[in-house]
């Protein structure tokens, strides 16, 4: 059985990108802990000689006509930006 | 006049005889929606203002040019993008998200005349089979409202058992269309993968997800599903098949037909109420022709876990698109790009959606990538099998689509593991890909059970002849909630 600790999850938070405090990591460590052991089932299976399923349909790429298409409208593009100016996405100030 | 409980075809007839205005129609529609729904709360935004006067323009269209669909009202599911309509997919961080195109269904619907009332409530980003990880409301089983409706389309469900929309769209990754149709007596059908367009749909796991119709008859889905579902060259994943008229399959006949049942969908943790109904069920569909037999889909019990590990991953990447940078909420806490992104993602998404995206990134990590996602691929491809060998002796798989109905609000929401126990059933469907729907087939202390009809890849209209058949001999879909009663019809 794998044991989930504490460091493990702030360690997985930080590579999601979230914040968690170490209250919430003992927590989601219990949760996952369970999650996983649950997983290991899939280790009765010998899956040696089986081929991964990334997609259940045979599908190969699709290319479209090497020929230029109108994208959104700049002013509509920007409908959701908190906050922009000169057509460019305004952040907050993060670097000293 | 009673709308609510009326098909297509029936609200057809009256507005082609006159009895009835498209306008008189939507102002019905949220008349009903702003009593019933107080008490169910199926809907986050409402579309009035621009439904009340598509309806009256459509109106003056002749009534020989209008379709199945023409001006009947529809709620779709809170991940599927609409223009100028706030789409959210009940998570704080897309709060006040206001899409900037349609979602390919939505310009379908569009084309099919059908009136956008309102986007309905779900799981934060379709993670979740209770509703109860939306942030905005939980809402309410319309036949119990100390219940949940079942998820994540649970507000799709909702609607529709609660008469508040005859028509609603829901999105389906492990079991999120059939779970909750199966909890509120209604019919949702899950289709092939591949078969609707996927383009507008806020992406949860993107090799399961699946947009699909929910509704109160057989009939009135197979109409839905004609209108959504076809290739699309903004989705490279949905399959350049021919689209059958789905209504047409619906023929009574089953006669001949060779019915599997699964004996692990009868195992331990499906209620004695569940099995019972199937059994009826079958019964039923050997009166009328059909015969069957028990079979094995050997490795179902490794579904749940395999299900777990390949859409958490998917998941871990999707979501990773929510930055707070150029939509949606963002975080007034930040003293460098990290703190930025870690915490406008720590505030922005619920409990739920952090523990996928932590499970998927675990499984993707270096060190753990083979034992866990690359073990579930394996293993996804022996669940595939499993259905392609039973599809070459019958027609179509049947069993419960749940282990029990639905269960009361904040009595496993604390529990993942028994809350994702609840799509044991639906999640070896998606894993493979193949088409299914639940239909209302008993109760069980005033609960709704649902039947569920597998069929083999892009063969929804055997799923649906079956469904019909079944439908037709037994009448479950005529039953109403209470919640009707007394209403504004």
């Amino acid at each position: 059985m794998a044991k989930m600790t504490k460091e493990e999850v702030i360690e997985v938070a930080h590579l999601a990108r979230l914040a968690i405090t170490d209250e919430e990591a003992v927590h989601f460590a219990d949760q996952l802990e369970a999650i996983t052991n649950a997983m290991e089932l899939l280790n009765e299976l010998d899956t040696e000689n089986v081929e991964p399923t990334t997609h259940v349909l045979p599908l190969v790429n699709v290319m479209r006509e090497d020929k230029s298409i109108e994208g959104l409208p700049r002013e509509l593009v920007m409908k959701n930006v908190k906050e922009h100016e000169g057509g460019q996405v305004r952040v907050p100030t993060i670097l000293d | 006049m009673k709308l609510a409980d009326k098909t297509a075809n029936e609200l057809q007839e009256l507005l082609h005889s006159k009895e009835l205005t498209i306008a008189d129609l939507t102002e019905a529609t949220f008349k009903r929606i702003k009593e019933l729904d107080p008490k169910v709360d199926a809907f986050l935004a409402l579309n009035e203002e621009q439904a009340t006067k598509q309806a009256a323009e459509m109106d003056q269209t002749d009534t020989g040019e209008r379709g199945p669909l023409f001006g009947l009202p529809i709620g779709v599911k809170d991940n599927i993008v609409t223009e100028g309509l706030e789409t959210t997919a009940s998570s704080l961080i897309l709060k006040g998200f206001n899409p900037i195109y349609n979602a390919t269904v939505v310009d379908k619907l569009r084309d099919a005349g059908m009136v956008i009332v309102g986007k309905l409530n779900m799981d934060e980003f379709a993670m979740g089979s209770s509703n109860e990880n939306s942030y905005y409301k939980n809402t309410k089983n319309p036949w119990n409202l100390e219940t949940v409706p079942g998820g994540s389309s649970g507000g799709s469900a909702a609607a529709v058992a609660a008469g508040e929309v005859p028509f609603t769209l829901g999105s389906d990754t492990g079991g999120s269309i059939r779970q909750p149709a199966a909890f509120c007596g209604v019919v949702g059908m899950k289709p092939t993968y591949g078969r609707v367009s996927r383009f507008g749909l806020i992406a949860y796991a993107s090799s399961f997800d699946q947009i699909g119709p929910i509704t109160r008859t057989v009939k009135d889905n197979a109409l839905l599903l004609n209108a959504i579902a076809g290739h699309d060259e903004k989705d490279s994943t949905s399959a350049n098949v021919e689209v059958p008229d789905f209504t047409a399959a619906l023929t009574g006949d089953i006669q001949g037909l060779r019915i599997g049942v699964p004996k692990e969908y009868f195992a331990e943790g499906v209620s004695e109420a569940s099995k019972q109904a199937v059994k009826d069920a079958l019964k039923v569909l050997e009166e009328k022709g059909a015969t069957w037999e028990e079979i094995s889909l050997p490795h179902s019990k490794y579904a749940l876990s395999t299900y777990y590990i390949l859409a958490s991953s998917e998941a871990s990447s999707n979501l990773s698109r929510f930055d707070g940078i150029r939509y949606g909420y963002r975080t007034e806490k930040a003293g460098s790009l990290l703190e930025f992104y870690m915490n406008t993602r720590s505030e922005g998404f619920g409990d739920e959606v952090k523990r996928r995206i932590m499970l998927g990134t675990y499984a993707l990590s270096s060190g753990y990538y083979d034992a866990y996602y690359k073990k579930a691929q394996k293993v996804r491809t022996l669940i595939k099998q499993d259905f392609d060998k039973a599809f070459e002796n019958f027609d179509v798989i049947i069993g419960p689509t749940t282990p029990t109905p639905a269960f009361k609000i904040g009595e496993i929401i604390d529990d993942p593991l028994t809350m994702y126990a609840n799509d044991i059933l639906t999640i070896p469907v998606n894993l493979a890909g193949v088409p299914a729907i639940s239909v209302p087939c008993g109760f069980d202390n005033g609960l709704p059970l649902g039947l569920q009809i597998i069929g083999n890849y892009f063969d929804e209209e055997t799923v649906y002849r079956v469904a019909d058949a079944f439908e037709q001999a037994t009448g479950f879909h005529k039953e109403t909630p209470q919640t009707w009663e007394g209403a504004a019809q």
